[in-house]
């Protein structure tokens, strides 16, 4: 059988941006991966900035420490702000710790990846969910 | 067997490593800064302020600023070898990147020992 350069694939094969969000389905290993990237993202910038702005204010001087937790901290949209920090932190931590456990050759079989990755995107959002109540 | 000699070569063992024990220290303050929190007395200007007096408290949030910083670059540098194709584009990101990083790093030493 001969295969003519038409019949080739091109590779590498560039996907659009609109296919990967909506037509490819991510196995949910590659979600967790991928949300692992997004929250270290968003972890780097803007919360650690945000963060330390915070406690830079909050550890000047008892009127600053007053402004952030008794004015600040009660704006819906600053608590929002706090929320999606929350799972950002709780589903880098979780899923890092699926990675130093993969490391360690734990939980590489298919069933036991998919099931450590729901349990990931499951209790990070639970941890983000008790976050939420607590802080309204 | 493939030898490999490249004088100076690296295959980025070592930033992975790093990645890893900086994620351990980072993951460990978190949870004792967690129970810190949760256990101690109601939060007030003189208890947080206390808080971050002490020395072992500045110590280990030093080292966690360090840990995050580390952590925080090679994660960054992954990022960007994978998305940011244009070498100047890149190069420029990652000069940012260590700005950024390095910014936390003064800001966080500022904060500790006012």
């Amino acid at each position: 059988m001969t295969i003519t350069a038409a019949a080739k694939k091109r590779r590498p094969k560039y996907l659009s941006l609109p296919a990967i969000l909506f037509e490819i389905r991510l196995p949910l290993p590659a979600l967790v991966s991928i949300l692992h990237r997004i929250s270290g993202l968003l972890l780097v910038l803007p919360m650690t900035a945000w963060l330390l702005y915070l406690l830079d204010a909050s550890l000047a001087s008892p009127e600053g420490f007053e402004e952030v937790r008794g004015q600040y901290l009660r704006q819906p949209l600053v608590k929002l702000g706090l929320i999606v920090f929350a799972w950002a932190f709780f589903h880098h931590l979780c899923a890092g710790i699926r990675f130093l456990l993969l490391d360690l050759d734990k939980g590489i079989q298919l069933p036991a990846a998919r099931a450590t990755s729901v349990a990931v995107l499951a209790v990070s959002l639970l941890l983000t969910a008790v976050f939420a109540v607590a802080l309204w | 067997m493939v030898s490999r000699i490249i004088t100076g070569a690296h295959y980025g063992l070592r930033d992975w490593l790093a990645q890893r024990i900086t994620a351990a220290i980072m993951a460990a303050y978190s949870v004792i800064l967690a129970i810190v929190l949760l256990t101690g007395q109601p939060m007030s200007y003189p208890v947080w302020r206390d808080l971050f007096a002490q020395g072992w408290m500045r110590v280990a949030t030093l080292l966690f600023a360090v840990s995050l910083a580390w952590h925080a670059w090679v994660g960054m540098r992954d990022i960007l070898m994978d998305y940011v194709k244009p070498t100047a584009a890149r190069l420029g990101l990652e000069i940012l990147t260590l700005l950024l990083l390095a910014v936390y790093l003064g800001w966080t030493v500022q904060i500790l020992w006012r």
